[in-house]
């Protein structure tokens, strides 16, 4: 206590505010916030998107974007106001004592610059070091201690020819490569696979303690904030509701944002206290009832949908693009699923497991394989049966903003699949449009809205409503929350459970995410480059994993490791 | 503050929260075609190519209101290439023909080139582009090819040989053709780029899952969310086909004699530049004039339409 | 990039082989007697009409006189004009005083179109940037002979800078008028096309995250934004040195400069059919040229694409 007296923080913020001019009048993004950072403290901004998090994060070193402006308030780092410096001055700021990571690895790097140029002229910028040899020499050891054991080779190699975690460790060199003192990191692997996030914020760690480097992780992930931070900040419309020590935040939240958070946050909501206070405003968002309810399901019904051996081949042009080659997206993947029950698919980027879901739907042909539905198999049916059958088997998709024509508005929209299949009368389609929209809990009103009006989680109702309109007894969600902020995210998911109790629907539930697939489903499949790795029920695969692989995703869960005392 | 073992709380009601999702229904309906609209209705371009369209239009329909001065009749050679005098504002052309009255008389002609053009390269390019883009496949390729072909060959020398071959029978719609015919795949391109675009969104997937026919996915989905830039193309091309019709009839390959038509006057007026500069520089100016108008209107169209040209404003 | 380049020529075949018929069909299999339409309303000359019969192959079917047309073309036979010159000596002739009123054209592109696009983009919305916008709208609208007449007068009659019409020589001088004329749309273009990739490089991420790395403006500029804006700027001034050598036609016609297109201008004028059909099946041959070289270009400046898929 009286040891941390003495030192000076290294970053004050006092009553920052900053505002955008738009079209439509000013609006303030960052109202009033106000941040402590102590040397080599690691500080985590969590917040959903538009809450201001990285707005504040890019003030500190003026990389606001266009018409973005500081509008009030002090930012001392180092005891030296940054509001006050020249453009120049900055300059000599950003690189050297403030470093910068960015969010999305793919857009951060320019295309028609080679990897080691980039390194290099920051190198240079920074006066690191000086002379052709030397830049080169730092800027291959630079790469290195970001982890890419090749540096030497790949200088000259372009960003395109990287993949994304690799990019992302490129520019975690980079704004490590003047040795700041303070690293602002901007949801630094959100765009990545877990299992990859894990390895590069565990590398980040390591390398921001060895040389007492201090951090602002801007994430959206309360559990990732959690496990990475020691102090916590949530923001919300642009202010700070709740600050302090992480634990302390998880276990104790005040604020009710803070507690919608957490109850929110699938990764956590499986292990989470049950002393966390459960009022009327955090019932809607509280994902472990949703678990808890769960659990009983199980019994042995009857099977659904069948799946054997199922093989899906792609032809892709090769390099010079007169060469064709093979690739298989798919591998002998059997599984089946249960009526009234949930089957989570599981996977990372590029596992197949979306081709699964396009094969399951019509929309792609099997090179190989059965896929058998209610006893039918689908390679057997004519097109008039495959018509019938899709009046059965809906889809949800997971981009919110693409699954809906711009252009039809939300009561056409839903109206589609009847239209289609010439179900009822107009005033039953109607009548049948409203009673849906009650169901997803949307106002009849938003009927004649498009969907540019709505927000992500509306839209992804109204997919909802849409997926319902034909009464099938199967829906296939192709991650159907990912795009989604966490609150919404948990009203959806309760959405679907509750739809699925009133309803008895079948889910496959297409996922990357195993934090929520321990919340809605019963029954697991982990998928690995085309293949099923481990199948079984949820609770075993959570408690018991038997493949390296289910236990390495498992671990990479942000706020996996985090052991939440037990209090009550 | 945030210091090492403080926890900070915001005061309630200095942070209200408010409902997750919570649905407004205040402001006016909206979609693409709406906003677009709202967005043209504010700009100045918009008002001042429109009225000039509006005024082209106009004197193409009804010459005889805006002069009575007849511009091939009449004519008297001891005018020649004279300047203005009363009723007669604009001066007379080496034939001695009212060069206003010409003028007003020849809008029609360009009008209907720009018109008849527009609609064929709309016609072809989108059937071309749509068919292309939507199908794919070896359809893609040979509808791509075909238009490469045709993009290959710059298109006024392409409508310089075509007008070469039909030189005893040139009238608007011959030479509408010949601009008409190799002006397509450059719609047909854009189109098809769009389509590419759209046939992968979610929407058409879900679509297709439902159970509604590829040709109405096509017409009723992706085919809307795709016009949006042919319509701005179009907007240009129609200027585009104007300039082109002015000058095959200047090269001599456009438009008989006998025809009223801005290119042609000019055609004629050009040996006499230094010293009749009035009988090439008006109908030159209405030219120029009318050509502006369209090419504003498309760069309107084009803004309004396209969310990302708006943030280039 | 091995690969890409054979791709590319092996999509130019078809289509050099399709243009080439198309343009041939177009004059000689139209309904009539082609070599009677040819000559227009100059009435027929009996003794020119059978020879062109003759070469042509007309007694033949179409699609072997097609042939024998373009083996014509592989041996560097391009045909007669109707003087009896052949068209590949006119155009040993002509060409390179295209090339130079192209080059100096093209000259005056890069700087004023860049120059201005590149101001205008890097100040979007102030006072520069509206009126270079509004200058560009109106000179994309300005046809090009009215252009030519207007420098022709202003330029050459009035104020007496240069002669209003270009000398058997063309020097280099002397074609500084024309290829201004020639180049003043597409530099209209090419400021729209400038501005609108700065603006747009600007707004990318990697533009911030290099301020974030501590580069000072100048460099970001010169480094990040300019080289990558410029990829479609450049890759347009190749297409456009395209048009400007087969293009030219109205501006050669227009101050006499003795090229390419003058020549075709004035075999239109005579009504020579059969000398317009060849000059036009060269320029399309060059524009295809140029074109495949542009996009060899495009895929040099682009990493993304000489190392891509």
């Amino acid at each position: 206590m009286s040891e941390k007296n003495t030192v000076e923080p290294l970053l004050e913020i006092r009553g920052l505010k900053v505002g955008f001019s738009t079209q439509n009048g000013d609006v303030t993004a960052v109202n009033g916030v106000d941040l402590t950072l102590m040397p080599g403290q690691t500080l985590a901004i969590v917040g959903e998107s538009g809450s201001g998090k990285s707005t504040t994060a890019h003030a500190i070193i003026n990389l606001l974007p266009g018409t973005g402006k500081i509008t009030e308030g002090s930012i001392k780092f180092n005891g030296q106001e940054l509001t006050a410096l020249s453009e120049s001055e900055l300059e000599k700021v950003r690189g050297r004592q403030i470093g910068f990571v960015p969010q999305d690895p793919m857009s951060n790097l320019n295309p028609v610059w080679s990897v080691g140029f980039q390194v290099e002229e920051t190198i240079k910028a920074n006066g690191v070091a000086s002379g052709k040899k030397e830049i080169r020499a730092k800027a291959i050891e630079v790469l290195k201690q970001a982890g890419l054991a090749d540096a030497e080779k790949r200088l000259k190699q372009f960003p395109h020819q990287f993949s994304g975690g690799m990019r992302q460790r490129v520019l975690i060199g980079i704004g490590l490569s003047a040795n700041p003192q303070l690293l602002i990191a901007d949801e630094p692997t959100s765009a990545l696979d877990v299992t990859v996030q894990r390895t590069i914020l565990d590398h980040l760690d390591e390398l921001t303690k060895e040389k007492n480097t201090a951090v602002i992780l801007i994430t959206h992930d309360l559990g990732l904030a959690a496990e990475r931070a020691e102090q916590l900040v949530v923001m919300y419309r642009g202010k700070i509701v709740e600050a302090g020590p992480s634990r302390e935040i998880l276990e104790n939240p005040l604020h009710p944002y803070t507690q919608r958070l957490v109850a929110a946050a699938p990764s956590l909501a499986s292990r989470r206290l049950s002393s966390v206070k459960k009022d009327s405003s955090v019932a809607e968002f509280d994902l472990s009832a949703v678990a808890a309810q769960r659990t009983a399901a199980v019994a042995a019904k009857e099977t659904v949908i069948q799946v054997t051996n199922l093989c899906k081949d792609y032809t892709i042009r090769g390099g010079s693009g007169l060469k064709k080659s093979s690739f298989s997206a798919v591998k002998n993947v059997s599984f089946s699923i249960a009526r009234g029950t949930t089957m989570a698919l599981v996977g990372e980027s590029g596992s197949g497991k979306s081709t699964v879901a396009k094969m399951l739907l019509g929309l792609e042909k099997p090179t190989s394989g059965d896929i058998v539905i209610d006893g039918l198999r689908v390679a057997d049916l004519s097109a008039k049966d495959l018509f019938g059958l899709r009046r059965r088997m809906q889809p949800v998709f997971q981009d919110p903003f693409g699954s809906l024509d711009p252009l039809v508005n939300i009561f056409n929209t839903i109206a589609e699949p009847l239209v289609t299949h010439k179900v009822g009368s107009r005033a039953q389609r109607r009548d049948r449009v409203m009673e849906l929209l009650d169901q997803v809990s949307l106002p009849r009103t938003i009927a004649t809205r498009y969907p540019n009006e709505l927000s992500g989680g509306q839209r992804q109702r109204v997919a909802i409503a849409r997926a319902l309109a034909l009464k099938p007894d199967i829906v296939i969600l192709d991650e159907a929350v990912s795009a989604l902020d966490v609150l919404v995210q948990a009203q959806i998911l309760a959405l679907l459970h509750e739809l699925q109790q009133e309803l008895g629907l079948t889910y496959l539930f297409i996922t990357h995410d195993l934090a929520v697939v321990r919340v809605i489903a019963d029954n697991v499949c982990v998928m690995s480059k085309g293949e099923i790795v481990e199948a079984a029920s949820t609770q075993e695969v959570f408690d018991n994993p038997r493949e390296e692989y289910t236990k390495k995703l498992l671990e990479a869960i942000p706020g996996a490791n985090i052991k939440l005392g037990n209090k009550s | 503050m945030a210091n090492k073992d403080t926890h900070y709380v915001a005061p309630l009601d200095e942070t209200p929260i408010a409902a997750v999702d919570s649905v407004s229904v205040a402001e006016k309906p909206s979609n693409l075609w709406i906003d677009a609209w709202r967005d043209m209705r504010k700009r100045p371009m918009f008002y001042i190519s429109g009225v000039l369209i509006i005024l082209v239009t106009l004197v193409a329909l009804f010459p005889g209101w805006f002069t009575n001065v007849s511009p091939d009749t009449n004519c008297l050679l001891a005018n020649s290439n004279a300047g203005p005098t009363a009723g007669h504002p604009l001066g007379f052309t080496k034939q001695g023909c009212d060069v206003y009255s010409r003028i007003i008389h020849g809008t029609s002609t360009s009008l209907s080139v720009g018109i008849v053009v527009t609609v064929m390269t709309a016609v072809l390019g989108i059937l071309f582009g749509a068919f292309a883009g939507f199908y794919g496949g070896w359809l893609d390729s040979l509808l791509s090819r075909a238009g490469d072909i045709f993009f290959s060959i710059p298109y006024i020398l392409a409508a310089v040989v075509i007008m070469s071959v039909f030189s005893k029978n040139r009238d608007v719609i011959v030479i509408s053709l010949a601009i008409g015919i190799f002006a397509w795949p450059s719609t047909a391109r854009v189109l098809r780029a769009e389509i590419l675009r759209v046939k992968n969104s979610d929407f058409v997937m879900a679509s297709t899952a439902i159970g509604v026919s590829r040709f109405r996915i096509l017409w009723r989905h992706v085919l809307p969310n795709s016009i949006a830039p042919v319509i701005a193309v179009t907007t240009i091309s129609l200027a585009a086909a104007i300039v082109a019709e002015a000058t095959l009839s200047f090269l001599g390959v456009g438009l008989p004699p006998t025809f009223m038509s801005w290119g042609n006057d000019i055609s004629q007026a050009q040996g006499d530049l230094r010293t009749a500069p009035q009988t090439l520089i008006w109908p030159s100016l209405a030219l120029s004039i009318t050509v502006l108008a369209f090419i504003m209107m498309g760069e309107v169209v084009r803004d309004a339409l396209d969310p990302k040209a708006r943030a280039l404003r | 990039m091995i690969g890409y380049i054979l791709r590319r020529i092996l999509q130019a075949i078809p289509v050099f082989f399709g243009t080439t018929l198309l343009i041939y069909f177009m004059v000689f299999a139209m309904p009539g007697d082609p070599i009677v339409a040819l000559f227009g309303d100059h009435g027929v000359n009996e003794a020119v009409a059978q020879q062109l019969r003759e070469r042509y192959h007309l007694d033949q079917p179409f699609i072997v006189q097609y042939l024998i047309y373009i083996g014509g073309i592989f041996q560097g036979d391009f045909g007669t004009s109707f003087s009896g010159q052949p068209v590949a000596d006119i155009l040993a002739a002509t060409f390179p005083v295209t090339l130079r009123l192209a080059s100096i054209a093209l000259f005056f592109e890069m700087v004023v179109g860049i120059g201005v696009g590149l101001f205008s983009g890097l100040r979007k919305g102030k006072l520069f940037d509206s009126s270079a916008l509004v200058a560009s709208l109106i000179l994309i609208s300005l046809p090009i002979f009215v252009v030519a007449f207007v420098m022709q007068l202003v330029f050459a009659l009035n104020l007496g800078w240069a002669r209003p019409t270009v000398s058997a020589a063309a020097d280099w001088s002397e074609l500084i008028l024309p290829a201004a004329v020639l180049a003043t749309v597409s530099i209209a273009y090419i400021i729209r096309l400038t501005r609108n990739s700065v603006i747009e490089t600007e707004g990318m991420d990697f533009v911030r995250t290099a301020f974030g790395k501590g580069l000072s403006r100048r460099r970001v500029v010169g480094v990040h934004i300019l080289r990558n804006s410029l990829i479609p700027v450049v890759t347009f001034l190749a297409v456009d040195f395209g048009v400007l050598l087969v293009g030219a036609t109205v501006t050669e016609g227009i101050f006499n400069v003795p090229g390419v297109g003058r020549t075709l201008y004035q075999a239109i004028i005579r009504g020579e059919g059969p000398t317009v059909v060849s000059f036009v099946t060269v320029m399309v041959l060059i524009y295809l040229v140029v074109n495949l070289l542009t996009d060899l270009l495009y895929a040099a400046l682009d990493p993304r694409i000489r190392y891509g898929k």
